[in-house]
């Protein structure tokens, strides 16, 4: 694995992106940059296209119009498996791990090494334990079926899972909306570890505090619109939940502005 | 899950032993108890049939049952498949009476060349299992339904391929029936193959141990592996040695268990075994890590079909006969109670080939040790019947054991 040192390679860039559904307006004129290095964080209240942005990046939906760039260049991506050719990785609200299968199984599914035709079971697992152990994760076993694993720990697989691709954008809808503190704790950890792999991550969350807790910049959505796009650095929770609610004005959290609208 | 008594990364290093009891217990504790509660059944019904007649364990009863099982078992390898991915076949009965129509037909009354009756009845079966898959994937209809409707279809296919006559004996010089009847292993050979077997088995894992050492991963330890291997090797030149003071090993018998083997190499070894356990688990997780899942899907059909049909083949290579009710009565339900009997999950995901081989010894165990005490078929239906049952529950319960600890 290489870590990238450029701080700031510019890797997604959505401009007036649209879609609608029959008559619901999901997204009207969104733009979304991601950097390498950091994370931002996508809020907004239920409905406010959170998830349909995530599936347009993922290939699951086209948008309607508007411009995707990847690393510079325009893209399309009209399917899942171009998604995962750019290097854009999903992991799912629900998942998607096979309960009969064990960790190492599941991490390589799709895309098992072999060696003379037949699966090479050793270098898969040598190879799953220094992706675990890069990523810190705590995984009692990795030949344990993952039905016997926490939900945290699930979880963490999941997000495993996404980088065996070496992939350069990994996107996670809602990763701690069904666990405790402590797998909460665990998972933002390994974020925070994707970052420090130079990945840009685009965390979908409902929890403000971790969203502060683990991000870099935060891109509200209402209504399917653009509704702020803030530093983390430079807000308050209270100023975040105006933005997710409308209380308090788009115009003045466009942007990196300065700390002037901070107390 | 407690974060403080747990290392950070389990130590790949530690003893291989310790590992592998960890994992069991983890198994276990979800829910996955694997061929257990089979042979421990299949214990006890030895064991009370021999009370019951001390001729049940007979060398010469044993061979019997191994000769019964060979048909059956090849067919319920083929629904272990359709189980795994979480489907059902209801036509393997009808599919392996078409087969022994086909051979007979085409043998007896046509007189071709056997080698090309044998591929054409087996292909009858393979084509029914292209429609299924087909149908399954073009339109989603639910697989009991398709192959509850290739019951009656295939059944009148066979009746219609039989014709008038209704009944065929083929000749008993021909090789097939010989095959079927009369071809044991020399016990000379059926030694040498159980010492074959059991050394590439122990030789596999060696080379297995010794790349996972250099792998710096958790191996088994020489020791265990040598004393695994002669305990295998004991039993099965016991089990050849017992079936040799009578007539000995069919080869129609040593073809099932090779095919077994085959079936679970394919399984454990391969892509597509993978990609079978990942539809039956998780379709949708397996079609979103880029498994063509509709190629996994017709795959199985074709080949659960192909086994009935291969099935059939030696059925009527035993009975020397096909007739219209070649693949009816009791076969259907035998075959897919094998499978689920020998520990393979109605719920997709979970099983083993060797679950076919365990089930159908099971059965026609019921089946010879009943027919000793009492030829009426009443007490062997119910008591089969109870018996699926039975693993069904343990099946169901085992879930729910997962689904209770959150790991359904
Ligand atoms: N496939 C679809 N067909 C029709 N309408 C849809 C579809 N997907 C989303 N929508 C609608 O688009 C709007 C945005 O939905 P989306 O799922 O993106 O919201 P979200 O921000 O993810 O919400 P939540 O926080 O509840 O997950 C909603 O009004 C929703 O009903
Ligand atoms: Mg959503």
């Amino acid at each position: 694995m290489t870590y990238s040192t450029q701080p700031a390679e510019h890797l997604l860039s959505l401009r007036g992106i649209s879609k609608r559904f029959g008559a619901v307006r999901a997204l009207t004129d969104v733009d979304l940059d991601v950097y390498a290095g950091e994370v931002v964080a996508i809020v907004g209240d239920n409905g406010a296209g959170k998830s349909t942005l995530v599936k347009i990046l993922s290939g699951v939906h086209p948008q309607d119009a508007g411009e995707i760039s990847f690393e510079g260049v325009p893209v399309t991506i009209s399917n899942p498996t171009e998604a995962r050719g750019l290097g854009i990785e999903t992991i799912y609200q629900d998942l998607s791990l096979c309960d009969n299968l064990d960790v190492v199984s599941n991490l390589w599914l799709g895309r098992e090494l072999l060696t003379n035709g037949g699966l090479d079971e050793v270098a898969m697992e040598q190879q799953s334990w220094t992706l675990l152990r890069e990523l810190n994760a705590r995984i009692p076993s990795v030949r344990v079926p993952v039905a016997a694993l926490s939900g945290g720990q699930r979880q963490v697989v999941a997000i495993a899972r996404s980088l065996v691709g070496d992939p350069k954008v990994v996107i996670l809808d809602e990763p701690t909306a069904a666990l405790g503190v402590a797998q909460t704790a665990e998972v933002l950890n390994l974020i925070e570890r994707l970052r420090e792999r130079g990945l840009g991550v685009i965390l979908i969350s409902h929890n403000i505090a971790d969203v502060q807790a683990v991000s870099d910049r935060i891109v509200v959505l209402r209504l399917g619109r653009n509704n702020g796009d803030l530093r983390v650095a430079d807000v308050t929770s209270e100023m975040i939940i105006g933005a997710i609610t409308g209380a308090s004005d788009a115009s003045l959290l466009r942007g990196t502005r300065p700390a002037a609208v901070a107390r | 899950m407690t974060t403080t008594d747990i290392p950070t990364i389990a130590d790949p290093n530690e003893s291989g032993a310790r590992a592998a009891v960890r994992d069991f217990v983890a198994r276990a504790r979800g829910g996955d108890l694997g061929s257990a509660p089979v042979v421990a059944g299949l214990i006890v019904i030895w064991i009370v049939f021999e009370i019951l007649n001390p001729t049940f364990l007979s060398s010469t009863n044993l061979v019997n049952l191994t000769m019964q099982s060979a048909a059956v078992g090849t067919i319920a390898l083929g629904v272990v498949l359709v189980l795994l991915i979480g489907e059902i076949d209801l036509s393997v009965g009808s599919v392996s009476g078409l087969a022994s129509a086909v051979l007979a037909v085409g043998f007896v009354e046509l007189g071709m060349p056997l080698p090309v009756v044998l591929v054409a009845a087996v292909a009858s079966g393979a084509l029914v299992g292209l429609l299924f898959g087909l149908i399954r994937t073009r339109f989603g209809v639910p697989s009991f339904v398709i192959t509850l409707a290739g019951l009656l279809g295939v059944l009148g296919v066979q009746l219609a391929v039989l014709g008038r006559t209704g009944s065929i004996n083929l000749p008993f010089e021909s090789w097939i029936v010989q095959f079927g009847t009369q071809w044991f292993l020399p016990a000379w050979l059926s030694y040498t193959l159980v010492v074959a077997a059991v050394g590439s088995y122990a030789w596999s894992q060696v080379v297995l141990a010794r790349r996972r050492t250099e792998a710096r991963l958790p191996a088994v330890p020489l020791r265990t592996i040598i004393v695994r291997s002669v305990a295998l090797l004991v039993l099965l030149t016991a089990a050849a040695w017992y079936l040799n003071l009578s007539r000995g090993v069919g080869v129609m018998f040593a073809l099932f268990l090779l095919l077994a083997a085959l079936t679970q190499l394919a399984l454990t070894r391969t892509r597509w075994g993978r990609s079978v356990y990942a539809v039956g688990g998780n379709v949708e997780a397996a079609r979103r890590a880029g498994i063509r899942v509709n190629r996994v899907y017709v795959s199985v059909f074709v080949l659960c079909s192909s086994l009935a049909a291969l099935g059939g083949v030696f059925a009527a290579a035993r009975l020397a006969a096909a007739n219209q009710s070649s693949g009816g009565g009791d076969t259907n339900l035998n075959a897919i109670a094998a499978a689920v009997i020998g520990g393979t999950s109605l719920f997709g995901g979970r099983g083993s080939a060797l679950s076919a081989v365990l089930g159908v010894i099971v059965i026609m165990s019921i089946t010879s040790g009943l027919a000793l005490i009492n030829p009426d078929s009443s007490l062997r239906y119910i008591i089969t019947g109870a018996v699926l049952l039975l693993a069904v529950v343990i099946d169901s319960l085992s879930r729910r054991s997962r689904a209770a600890a959150g790991r359904a």
